[in-house]
């Protein structure tokens, strides 16, 4: 490859990479019984990853509505990627009851325009 | 005065108010109501659900005599049940090992007065899920098992000791060899705690393996679910499967979804025990047909 060209492709990936919305990182922490954030803020179109880590026992972080289901085990950080395509309002909860709180450990992602 | 009555008769006579729901097992309702001479084979049991024993709050500040109040109603029914079931959340969850069989003990010693003598229990995930149903088992044995009764197949299965709520494959298995030897149009009755189907994902109305439950149950033409869980009584349809919540013995619960949280409801001072109550569950001589009647605890408190 001439270096011309090759100069040509990486400044192309570059400008790529410049029009793609910033992949964001959110850490949410879980532990009896509540969620911190327990309000998530999201923007359509903007790739987001959360990072869940449990400071306590075993959780779960369940998004029925996005099909999203995975356990949180202490000392370990779960991620879920996560593009939103539209604005809206989604429950999640902990999805291993995890004891007389159980019930209330829950919050809400909401994705805004 | 001495003559046995039918079951009928003592639907007439309960005096409990309440409402009858008639449900095939077959899917299509057949003649029970229809019928009028009084059948001997004809039989009915009690399915009482989420006593919640040991919860103390403001959605019940009665919580300490509601238990006893349905243990009376039932036995004063005019004729008793052949069976009892209790589907689940026998008592209300704690963190503390020894209080939770320090409830369970207690449920225990209230439900002996109970005048049937036949009792079947199957645990919530209150009484299960912290501990994988060692103490559930240690005072009330296995969490899934099945029986015969007057020819219907009963299985009872276990859907909270995994607190993932699910089944499990083992579980499933179970119930596979357990109802294979059956014919198809066989009547079969389940009791669960949790929906087998997904009601409400979002407030944990669901078990996370339910599907599969159904569609190996599909392969059979007589199936109905008894379940408990929504502390409120629902009735829905998979395909032929008919699926019937209770209420509680605690407090009830908003209608799936109706509002944003899954709070119980207020209690009401000047209807301390409305919306709690148990049912009975009436099966006719066909074995294929069946009526549930919903008796209320409010009404039963005013005699």
């Amino acid at each position: 490859m001439r270096r011309a060209d090759w100069l040509v492709i990486q400044l192309l990936s570059s400008l790529l990479l410049a029009a793609a919305p910033q992949e964001q990182v959110i850490q949410v922490t879980a532990e009896r019984f509540k969620f911190t954030p327990s309000v998530i803020q999201l923007k359509v179109g903007v790739p987001v990853v959360l990072e869940i880590t449990s400071t306590d026992r075993r959780h779960g972080f369940q998004v029925p509505d996005l099909k999203i289901d995975e356990n949180i085990e202490p000392g370990k950080v779960t991620r879920i990627r996560v593009v939103p395509d539209k604005a809206g309002t989604w429950d999640f909860h902990c999805s291993i009851f995890c004891g007389s709180g159980h019930e209330e450990m829950a919050g809400q992602i909401v994705v805004s325009p | 005065m001495n003559e046995p009555r039918s079951r009928r008769d003592v639907l007439k006579l309960a005096g409990l108010g309440g409402v009858v729901f008639a449900s095939g097992l077959a899917g299509a309702c057949t003649d029970i109501v229809r019928k009028s001479a009084p059948q001997q084979d004809d039989f009915f049991f009690v399915q009482l659900s989420d006593s919640h024993w040991g919860f103390k709050g403001p959605p019940n500040p009665e919580a300490a005599d509601t238990l006893r109040q349905a243990v009376a109603a039932v036995n004063a029914l005019p004729a008793p049940p052949d069976f009892v079931v209790f589907t689940g959340d026998l008592t209300h969850t704690t963190d503390d090992d020894g209080e939770r069989r320090k409830r369970m003990r207690e449920f225990k010693a209230i439900v002996a007065d109970l005048k049937t003598p036949v009792q079947r229990y199957m645990p919530g995930e209150h009484d299960a899920s912290l501990d994988f149903g060692k103490a559930y088992q240690e005072n009330f044995g296995a969490t899934h098992y099945s029986f015969e009764h007057k020819g219907i197949h009963f299985a009872v299965l276990d859907n909270v000791s995994d607190p993932q709520a699910a089944i499990g494959d083992a579980q499933l298995d179970w119930l596979l060899s357990d109802l294979k030897p059956l014919r198809p149009e066989a009547p079969i009755v389940v009791f669960t705690h949790r929906p087998l189907f997904d009601l409400a994902p979002s407030w944990d109305w669901a078990t996370k393996d339910g599907n599969k439950a159904i569609d190996l149950l599909q392969h059979w033409k007589n199936v109905t679910v008894f379940y408990g869980h929504i502390h409120q009584e629902h009735h829905f349809r998979t395909g032929e499967i008919a699926h019937h919540a209770a209420t509680s013995l605690i407090f009830p619960l908003p209608a799936p979804m109706s509002q944003p949280k899954r709070a119980p409801l207020p209690w009401d001072p000047a209807h301390p025990r409305r919306g709690l109550g148990f049912r009975e569950v009436s099966v006719d001589e066909s074995r294929l047909a069946l009526t549930i009647r919903q008796d209320s605890l409010e009404a039963a408190s005013r005699g």
